[in-house]
């Protein structure tokens, strides 16, 4: 009886569980939240964002001495966003693109997170709570993008990522990069607004731009939108990321849970008592069995 | 050296196991002090790119599947009835429980604020993570090995009436033990599901779940193989003459559950290839690394096991579980570390000093398990309780 009540306490706590991970897996459908527009082709590589960035954030400014074709490859924990200059081989093409949080609609670094360390806003922001994060680094496996970044050299660790500047756009103003951007190249709005300029400029000039909104379906949609000149794998943006929102990856696997919670509890608690009964059988038959005839072969 | 290891508690200090193990675990330390003061790149060669190396892809994922014994082997013996596999049941659950035991140690070198690893059990709920998962199930399937293992401590303790009590719970523990490993070993190749870009396509798959699970039964059964045939070697005084005599009937009869289970698993193998069209892939470097692994180290083993167990040759099936079981770690290796952004120009090669740690935590685990079985009553029969179960 015992055994039976933990079983059941059991399942049903794991499915009440797993319920509530659909609930909250259910694809974000806030389209009208906040975004940001980067149009690649506007961009002069001034580098002021990175500048308001980092003092945003309390960061180092990325090194500058190699100038903007030798930059880091890369975000790291002292460095929530910059810009690169891309040129190809020939000098025929070049850009300019800038790397930082995607802000994804229904994001794998959230849905990773064991604590709820990571969590995405109604306003469309990814932050991050270092008060609960426990280092685990799942968030950097997950994110398509190699955005969340650790800080290896210190005893304390924490996770860093752009944080989309919450407690300016929480008030709806925009992000520090944004806002001291000198060319319009990075622009701050509702998403679905971003979107139709972003498709308007592609249709008023169409050899100017890439025909893609890269982050319109990237990873299920992002609040950080891209147009681009040149394509966007040349400009370190991955052309390979599904359309599929992340969570739904783990979606079926965490959805079967409460399943072979139940299945494996009433197998399991069958194969004993068949276990049990033949056993008993088998003591029956002893018993019943006369002593003299078990001595014969 | 093995003079030492059969005396028991009143064996020669001085040894040159003995001798290593203490260099090791020293070395280990001092890695650890220096980790936890300076942070891990201090020690680890882990990046931005690579967050996760040898500590996660050897100690906890590797540790994880091959401490499956204990529940494989306390399956056959509590729900299936075979009572023949008894005599290796206890030693396969304490190496389940000291194998869990010592991941979880693992984890806390690994984990950047390590002192909060309770925080997803008692404090912040991320439901919809399969790290979630995870935490939770070998939180309670350490409590439920330790109480499948009680009745050997209460043994040793002369806790008649505790004892009594724990091994009523045996059953319950078993069935929950089967539904959390299940659960979790297979969770363990979920986490590689959100990493479709990342991980080679010839290792992702919707079905990495059922590989890692399938896996480890097998890893479960033939670390069972593996250890009890060291055990009778370095343990030898131990072992009552007729579990002596069992052993080699009860390593064909794991053998055959093992030749089976890869078979299972050769399949599923190339189901994931099929199911994602990647013939064209196995033709590459990665592509010859894959064949070596699914070749080499299932579909080897799966015919060594039918051989060995054809032929009745219990020696070929000792050999071939430590195959299996190589097989085994370069799975996880190559899902977690090596097919894992096979494609960046910076590749992470762990640091010597991660091989350090990770040397001194199987060393003081081995030393654990030697205490242990020294002590109490695992590998024979506490003469109080003959043949009670």
């Amino acid at each position: 009886m015992e055994r039976r009540a933990f079983l059941t306490i059991g399942a049903t706590t794991a499915a009440a569980t797993a319920g509530r991970a659909v609930a909250s897996q259910s694809p974000t459908t806030t389209h009208r939240c906040k975004a940001m527009l980067f149009d690649c082709t506007r961009c002069i590589g001034c580098r002021a964002c990175e500048s308001a960035c980092a003092e945003q954030l309390g960061l180092t400014r990325p090194a500058s001495d190699d100038g903007l074709y030798r930059r880091p490859d890369r975000l790291s924990s002292n460095c929530a966003s910059f810009i690169r200059a891309y040129r190809s081989d020939d000098d025929e093409e070049w850009s300019f693109v800038r790397h930082q949080c995607m802000h994804c609609l229904d994001p794998a670094c959230a849905s990773a997170c064991l604590v709820n360390a990571l969590e995405r806003t109604p306003e469309g922001a990814v932050i991050y709570d270092e008060s609960k994060c426990i280092g685990c680094r799942y968030c950097m496996i997950a994110c398509p993008w190699d955005v969340p970044t650790f800080e290896y050299d210190k005893a304390v660790p924490a996770i860093r990522k752009c944080p989309f500047c919450y407690e300016h756009v929480s008030k709806g103003e925009a992000p520090r990069c944004v806002h001291v951007c000198p060319t319009g190249a990075l622009e701050f709005g509702d998403r679905e607004q971003l979107l139709g300029e972003a498709r308007a400029r592609i249709a008023r000039e169409p050899d100017r731009y890439v025909h893609h909104i890269y982050g319109e379906h990237e990873a299920g949609g992002t609040a950080a939108l891209y147009l681009a000149g040149v394509s966007f794998e040349k400009l370190g943006l991955p052309a390979n990321i599904p359309t599929r929102a992340y969570p739904e990856f783990t979606k079926g696997f965490l959805n079967s849970v409460p399943l072979v919670i139940l299945m494996w509890a009433s197998f399991c608690t069958g194969l004993y008592w068949f276990k049990q009964r033949r056993e008993e059988v088998v003591t029956a038959a002893h018993i019943a069995t006369p002593e003299g005839e078990e001595r014969q072969p | 050296m093995n003079g030492s290891l059969i005396q028991g508690p009143r064996a020669r200090r001085m040894t040159l196991f003995n001798l290593f193990a203490a260099v090791v675990v020293t070395a280990g330390l001092v890695v650890l002090v220096i980790r936890f003061s300076l942070g891990l790149g201090a020690t680890t060669n882990l990046t931005d790119s690579y967050p996760w190396g040898l500590w996660i892809g050897f100690d906890v994922l590797c540790g994880v599947a091959l401490a499956a014994g204990g529940y494989t082997l306390a399956t056959t013996v509590y729900l299936f009835g075979m009572e023949e596999y008894r005599p290796v049941l206890r030693p396969a659950i304490l190496t389940g429980f000291l194998g869990y035991l010592f991941v979880v140690i693992a984890l806390l070198a690994d984990l950047g604020r390590p002192w909060r690893i309770v925080y997803p059990v008692f404090y912040s709920y991320g439901v919809t993570s399969v790290m979630f998962l995870v935490a939770w199930h070998v939180f309670l399937y350490l409590t439920c090995q330790l109480l499948e293992f009680c009745p050997a401590i209460f043994e040793w303790l002369r806790w008649r009436t505790v004892r009594q009590w724990v091994v009523r719970l045996t059953v319950a523990a078993t069935i929950a033990g089967v539904i959390l490993s299940t659960l979790h070993q297979s969770a363990l190749g979920a986490l590689f599901l959100l990493a479709p870009t990342k991980l080679h396509p010839l290792w992702y798959s919707p079905l990495l779940p059922v590989f890692f699970f399938v896996s480890s039964i097998i890893a479960g059964l033939t670390m069972v193989i593996f250890e009890s045939s060291l055990s009778h070697r370095v343990f030898r005084h131990q072992i009552e003459e007729k579990s002596a005599a069992s052993i080699d009937r009860i390593t064909l009869g794991l053998g055959k559950g093992a030749a089976i289970g890869l078979y299972c698993y050769f399949f599923l193998k190339w189901i994931g290839v099929a199911r994602g069209q990647h013939w064209d892939l196995l033709l590459t470097p990665m592509g010859f690394w894959f064949l070596l692994e699914v070749l080499g180290f299932v579909a080897l083993p799966c015919f060594l096991f039918a051989w060995g167990c054809r032929t009745r040759n219990a020696p070929l099936i000792r050999v071939t579980a430590l195959l299996t079981v190589i097989g085994i770690v370069l799975n996880r290796l190559n899902v977690s570390v090596i097919a894992f952004r096979w494609n960046e120009a910076e590749r992470y090669v762990p640091h010597w000093m991660e091989f350090v740690v990770t040397a001194a935590i199987v060393t003081v685990g081995l030393l654990t398990f030697r205490w242990i079985v020294n002590r109490m009553p695992v590998l024979h029969e506490h003469p109080d309780y003959r043949g009670a179960h």
